[in-house]
């Protein structure tokens, strides 16, 4: 195999624009929420240079956001009456040292490609966020965290470096070492303190593309807890799916996944001739929008039938797939098409450890009473968290799907308040409809966030529907 | 172990197709007039397909150099089994209908760059009795419009180079594919009114793999371009000049 070239690291000097950019044209766009629909001047950049010929060309007057796959569930990849940038063309492979296990990419590159191309290797990412199909670009801007936040906390903490792309056409290095306020105000910053161009992120030594582990049910939420508790230790993967049907003395009832990465001599023979080889997943296809009213009956039964499936009882040890257990929703595509054709919501919130448990059954409870159709939760335990706004913090995160319905954002409302005054806060790469009060509450570095945000982006062309809902921008 | 060397490497479709070629374990040469997005490109493939790539840059207008630029492929490649002809470029038709120079330069990009190489190519495959020539033109050299005649006779005229070629270089085994696209979700069509019918890079690649495979002559990517091209050559001169396409 030959060597990378050597010149691959882009210079300063690159800020000498020499392609045009390419041409741009109105587009409504949504997240994976499909709320909301928003019309934006879109262009799509075959190369780098073409991106800072888009960045160059912005004007004074207008404002501009990086969108990758479009994963996010809001309004964060959106902007109003002004431009995107869709980055998914720019998703070069550039190297990869296998001794340090670390590839320099394009920030256009999937997780999900990063799996094709190097879980035959033996290296996996250490943050799979609940979808395989996110761009690292993406995941950067939303710090997303994964089934081991526990112990491998957010993507930030895997990830060695990278070059942004500034307002001003300079490319910066960013690390923990280099400029290390504005690392920490781009992992989790949305991407409004400019475009990624490149990274270094760290791989995961694997053995095998099967997880050993369990299932273990819960009759409730206090016993939801003590699983957590009792399994983290051991595991460096857990989740929870809630049945959000269970009420009373059954609320919270659940069954928590857990599993370690299996060492191939651990591996059933069977497997272990090929271990990084499993069955293609079946990929059913949502074809259209379903009307509202089969909503509740389809939902529950396509949910359960992609969770139980995968999720059988095995109270006792079993081997899952990387796939079903990772990225299990993944296998029903354009599975938003579920929740009709006004989209639909996904709440998710976080308290600190000591208010979790009140927390839940207050969020849980509600939910329930107010039969807005949540049938199906995702409950998982955070770690230690870096990053200005990165949503973990030590505790239990909570997620919730809601089809958008008369009443409902009060609803929300309501939901934030409860959250609010346990300290916790709501996931931005989910939201769509936060108020701004709310979110400065429940992420206290904002303000430092902000200085280092003035400080990239003095004209703040980087902005975003989600950046003006919030008001981020600098009035 | 084939090796190709792809001319104009670096649009999407040729980046697809050299990543077809990478999987299918050919060792590859990309060459493009922007060098370093070229190396980019191959370390990308290097990368995922865990194959030998090298690149380099080159000029489809200047002439002069091509024969040394294949030579210097050959060395590094220790070889050369197939070409991939992809440069192209629509180029501003409007001031190409208008300045000669615009005109004339758009002919080199599309023709006489092409005709240069593919005739140094050729005789290096006759010479060594095997090989294999795929030439990326366009549908566009079907017939000619109002709206992008330059660019389509220079399409058109490379498409009968190809058959005339394809001819020739029979007696030696080598074949030679003619490729006519229709709308590829690229930089071309990307914010143009009523690109529609366009297909992925990826897929398009695809299809230009599976009938250079099947040793196909000529092919329209997407298929259903040949039924829509045949129909729009059936309309009499007098009525296609009224329609203004």
């Amino acid at each position: 195999m030959s060597a990378a070239p050597k010149n691959l690291r882009l210079q300063n000097a690159a800020r000498v624009v020499s392609d045009p950019a390419p041409a741009a044209r109105r587009m409504v766009l949504s997240g994976w929420g499909h709320y909301p629909n928003i019309e934006s001047e879109v262009s799509r950049p075959e190369k780098i240079a073409e991106l800072q010929a888009v960045v160059a060309g912005t004007s004074s007057t207008s404002t501009l956001i990086a969108r990758g796959a479009g994963r996010a569930y809001g309004d964060a990849a959106l902007n109003a009456d002004s431009r995107v940038v869709d980055v998914q063309r720019l998703d070069r492979m550039l190297s990869f040292d296998p001794d340090r296990a670390v590839l320099r990419c394009e920030a256009g590159v999937t997780i999900s490609e990063i799996i094709d191309v190097f879980l035959p290797r033996g290296f996996f990412p250490f943050v799979a966020p609940g979808t395989r199909y996110v761009t690292i670009g993406g995941s950067i801007a939303a710090d997303v965290h994964g089934k081991s936040h526990h112990r491998d906390s957010s993507l930030a903490s895997h990830l060695l470096g990278f070059d942004l792309l500034l307002a001003s056409g300079e490319v910066r290095r960013c690390s923990r070492e280099e400029n290390a306020e504005l690392f920490w105000a781009t992992v989790g910053g949305m991407g409004l303190t400019g475009v990624i161009l490149e990274l270094d992120l760290r791989l995961r030594r694997v053995e095998s593309a099967w997880l050993d582990g369990s299932l273990v049910r819960a009759a409730n939420i206090d016993e939801a807890i003590e699983a957590f508790e009792r399994t983290d230790r051991e595991y460096g993967n857990s989740v929870a799916w809630i049945d959000c049907a269970s009420r009373r003395g059954a609320l919270g009832r659940s069954v928590l996944n857990v599993g370690n990465f299996a060492a191939r001599d651990a591996l059933p023979r069977h497997l272990a001739q090929e271990p990084f080889r499993v069955a293609p997943s079946i990929s059913p296809l949502v074809p259209f929008n379903l009307p509202d009213f089969t909503l509740s009956a389809l939902t529950v039964r396509a949910f359960n039938a992609v969770i139980y499936a995968t999720h059988r009882a095995t109270d006792g040890r079993a081997f899952f797939d990387y796939q079903s257990f990772f990225f299990p929703l993944d296998s029903i595509r354009n599975w938003y098409r579920i929740y009709g054709k006004r989209g639909f919501v996904q709440y998710q919130c976080v308290w600190p450890t000591a208010e979790s448990r009140a927390g839940l059954v207050e969020i849980l409870e509600a939910t329930t009473r107010s039969r807005r159709g949540s049938f199906l939760a995702v409950l998982k335990k955070f770690g230690a968290q870096e990053g200005m706004l990165s949503f973990p913090m030590p505790g239990y995160t909570l997620a919730l799907d809601f089809p958008v319905s008369d009443g409902l954002f009060e609803f929300l409302d309501g939901l934030d308040e409860m959250v609010l005054r346990r300290g916790g806060r709501v996931y931005l790469a989910k939201d769509a409809r936060l108020k701004p009060a709310a979110f400065r509450a429940m992420y206290p570095n904002f303000g430092r966030w902000q200085a280092a945000k003035a400080a990239a982006d003095p004209n703040n062309l980087f902005s975003s529907s989600l950046s003006r809902r919030l008001q981020m921008d600098p009035a | 172990m084939a090796k190709i060397l792809i001319l104009g490497s670096t649009s999407p479709i040729a980046r697809a197709l050299a990543s077809r070629f990478a999987l299918d374990g050919a060792e590859l040469y990309l060459a493009a007039r922007d060098g370093a997005e070229a190396a980019r490109i191959a370390g990308d493939l290097s990368l995922r397909a865990g194959v030998t790539t090298h690149s380099g840059r080159f000029d489809a207008a200047d002439f002069a150099s091509h024969a040394a630029f294949i030579r210097e492929v050959i060395g590094e490649l220790g070889g050369l089994d197939g070409v991939v002809l992809c440069f192209g470029t629509l180029g501003d038709e409007d001031s190409a209908q208008s300045d000669s120079a615009a005109a004339i330069a758009t002919v080199h990009q599309n023709f006489t760059g092409a005709i240069s190489m593919l005739t140094i190519a050729a005789h290096h495959l006759e010479m060594q009795r095997a090989g294999f020539l795929i030439v990326i033109g366009s549908v566009a050299g079907d017939r000619g419009r109002a709206r992008n005649y330059v660019y389509g006779s220079a399409k058109g005229a490379l498409a009968l180079f190809t058959q005339g070629l394809r001819g020739r270089l029979a007696k030696s085994g080598v074949h030679v594919m003619t490729v006519k696209l229709g709308t590829i979700d690229t930089r071309m069509t990307y914010g143009r009114e009523g690109a529609r019918l366009t297909v992925s890079p990826e897929r398009a690649a695809s299809a230009i793999f599976e009938a250079w495979r099947r040793k196909a002559e000529v092919v329209y990517v997407p298929w259903f371009w040949r039924i829509i091209m045949g129909v729009l050559k059936a309309v009499p001169e007098k009525q296609f000049k009224r329609v203004g396409f």
